[in-house]
């Protein structure tokens, strides 16, 4: 248990001032300020249609910018968007060390594989939970500057919204990090864990669920993919959805909540334990 | 003192059809600097890394510090450098040993002692990426020495560095060796094995050819003599060195000489002898069979013969 610890706080150590990851949570947070609430915030001043904000009604807009909609806010980027860049962060931070050699170096130091593997993994759970808080924050702050400049009351969301939303984002970020890792082993490379990832994540996934209307028995397969699970879970807690007004990418209604939260948790898990399996097993040449 | 630090059995690894590593068994003694010494592709790092436990043989054991290799109690004892040091290129290079201590659970004075030991204490805080390939070899050296352990496992140190690189790196080794850690070095060359090692292990194409000292590799010192006549020269040569003890080189060319299998101080009274018997002395000196020499023989390779002494030429400067 010291070892995992000592293991984990070597790998933060190293993350924290790793340039890459930085860019990339960066660029998330970002990207959410920007497609929650400025698209929007805009399209409600000036009346003008948006490329995010299509064709909701101005009441409906605001409804969405202020902080009781923050939780919502938080996490509709994420099974798409969200998913990709903290795909990428598990891809980088594993696969990078092939190329770099730090495996071998880190694999010799004294803890087993194992648990010099599980340090990278609770190192970057901490990392996402860290996001999921910051961006969780920034929403909050956000929409609270918008309430106040629309004379509207600072009706802060309950609870329940938050944590659920908390919870739903770190899973689904949780699932595409793991997805990442397991590329970045299979792959014992940043560049093609990275390149496949996306392609699955952002083409593959979508090509399918197309698909699965005309050829009987991919349905099946397709609404359960890890995409397809991240988003239903996502559309449960009342995102719009693709093919809704102001629905975002990503977002589906095709699993029921409980259920899509089952095969996040399995995808995670799957992917976790099968990156750990190949670690601990093959030779590091 | 004879305490083995490692052992192998029948060590071997197959990529495929291959045998890269074939039935290798040594051994290594606690506070001796061993040598490990092939020609590129012998099989050496991956023998190396098998002991590490970054690769699983196919067949035969091996046993490092009394626990087999990659397991927690193995490797926490070994500092090592395989195949060119693995750092990450943004980070400095103390923040890249700080990182290691973490993994070691050590304070971070023992990182600045580590990069001091290499000559690197001024250069630390400059990122890895802008260090020259001496510069991040010697840093290897250091992440090796983090913590001092017991055994410390080098590949190839002198790899890719300039001359006054290599002096100065095998001048590191010798302090280090000198400290009481038990060092195995592998390399291609012969010299520098030959300077700084007690034990050699001579591999290739995958076999362990030979495991022992090098005076014993090299064998004893002899005297070179060409002499005119030679006959009577042979004659006077069997009395002093014994009738064992004399071989004639190229026998039948204008280039003859005889071997004598006896210590160089005894130069002088052979000389003297010579010319007693109005032996003309054309040529006499000690001679030492070079470990590459004793290399080439072994590996059934015949050494360049217009190049004496390759590796000398790489260790002078």
């Amino acid at each position: 248990m010291n070892a995992l610890l000592d293991s984990t706080r070597a790998e933060l150590l190293r993350l924290r001032r790793w340039p890459a990851m930085w860019v990339l949570l960066a660029v998330w947070v970002t990207l959410n300020v920007t497609f929650g609430y400025v698209f929007d915030y805009v399209a409600y001043r000036t009346g003008e249609p948006t490329p995010v904000g299509e064709g909701a009604p101005p009441e409906a807009l605001l409804a969405g910018l202020l902080p009781a909609g923050a939780p919502l806010t938080l996490v509709q980027g994420m099974p798409m968007f969200g998913g990709a860049l903290v795909m990428i962060l598990g891809a980088l931070a594993v696969g990078s060390g092939y190329g770099w050699g730090t495996w071998k170096t880190v694999f010799t130091q004294g803890p087993g594989r194992g648990t010099a593997f599980g340090g990278t993994l609770l190192a970057l759970s901490a990392v996402l939970v860290g996001l999921v808080l910051v961006s969780g924050a920034v929403d909050l702050g956000v929409s609270s500057l918008i309430a106040l400049t629309e004379g509207q009351p600072v009706a802060l969301p309950g609870w329940g919204d938050s944590v659920q939303a908390l919870g739903a984002g770190l899973l689904v970020l949780g699932m595409w990090a793991a997805a990442g890792v397991l590329v970045g082993v299979l792959a014992r490379g940043p560049a093609l864990a990275v390149g496949l990832g996306l392609v699955w994540a952002l083409v593959v996934e979508n090509l399918l669920r197309g698909v699965s209307g005309i050829l009987a028995g991919v349905g099946v397969v397709t609404d359960h993919l890890p995409g397809t699970a991240a988003g239903s879970l996502v559309g449960a807690l009342g995102a719009a959805r693709v093919g809704e007004v102001d629905g975002t990418p990503g977002v589906f209604g095709i699993l029921d909540g409980p259920v899509a939260t089952g095969w996040l948790v399995a995808y995670l898990v799957g992917f976790t334990a099968v990156a750990l399996l190949v670690v601990r097993r093959r030779d590091i040449t | 003192m004879n305490e083995t630090v490692v052992t192998t059995e029948h060590l071997t690894k197959r990529y495929g059809d291959r045998l890269a590593v074939d039935s290798v068994s040594l051994t290594v003694r606690r506070g001796e600097v061993y040598g490990f010494l092939g020609p590129n592709g012998a099989g050496k790092t991956t023998t190396l890394r098998m002991l590490l436990g970054l690769v699983r043989p196919s067949s035969g054991r091996a046993t490092v510090l009394g626990a087999p290799p990659g397991t927690p109690s193995a490797t926490a004892g070994v500092g090592a450098l395989v195949e060119g040091p693995g750092f990450y290129p943004y980070l400095s290079g103390r923040d890249n040993l700080r990182v290691l201590a973490r993994y070691q659970r050590l304070r971070d004075s023992a990182v600045d002692l580590a990069l001091d030991r290499v000559g690197l204490g001024d250069r630390g805080r400059d990122r890895f990426r802008s260090y020259s390939l001496g510069m991040k070899q010697r840093l290897g050296v250091a992440a090796a020495l983090l913590g001092e352990p017991p055994l410390l496992v080098l590949d190839e140190p002198t790899n890719g560095l300039d001359p006054a690189g290599m002096a100065d790196m095998r001048r590191l080794l010798v302090d280090v060796a000198a400290g009481g850690q038990t060092v195995v070095l592998s390399s291609h060359l012969l010299a520098e094995v030959q300077e700084i090692c007690d034990r050699v292990g001579v591999i290739a194409e995958g076999r362990l050819l030979t495991e022992s000292t090098v005076a014993d590799l090299r064998g004893a010192t002899g005297v070179l003599l060409r002499a005119d006549p030679l006959d009577r020269a042979l004659a006077i040569a069997l009395r002093v060195a014994g009738d064992d003890a004399v071989t004639v080189l190229g026998a039948g060319t204008a280039g003859a000489a005889l071997r004598l299998a006896i210590g160089g101080f005894a130069v002088p009274a052979l000389t003297r002898e010579l010319v007693a018997r109005s032996v003309d002395v054309l040529e006499i000196r000690p001679v030492e069979r070079s470990l590459e020499e004793v290399f080439f023989e072994m590996t059934g390779v015949e050494p360049p013969a217009a190049r004496p002494a390759v590796t000398g030429t790489e260790v002078s400067r």
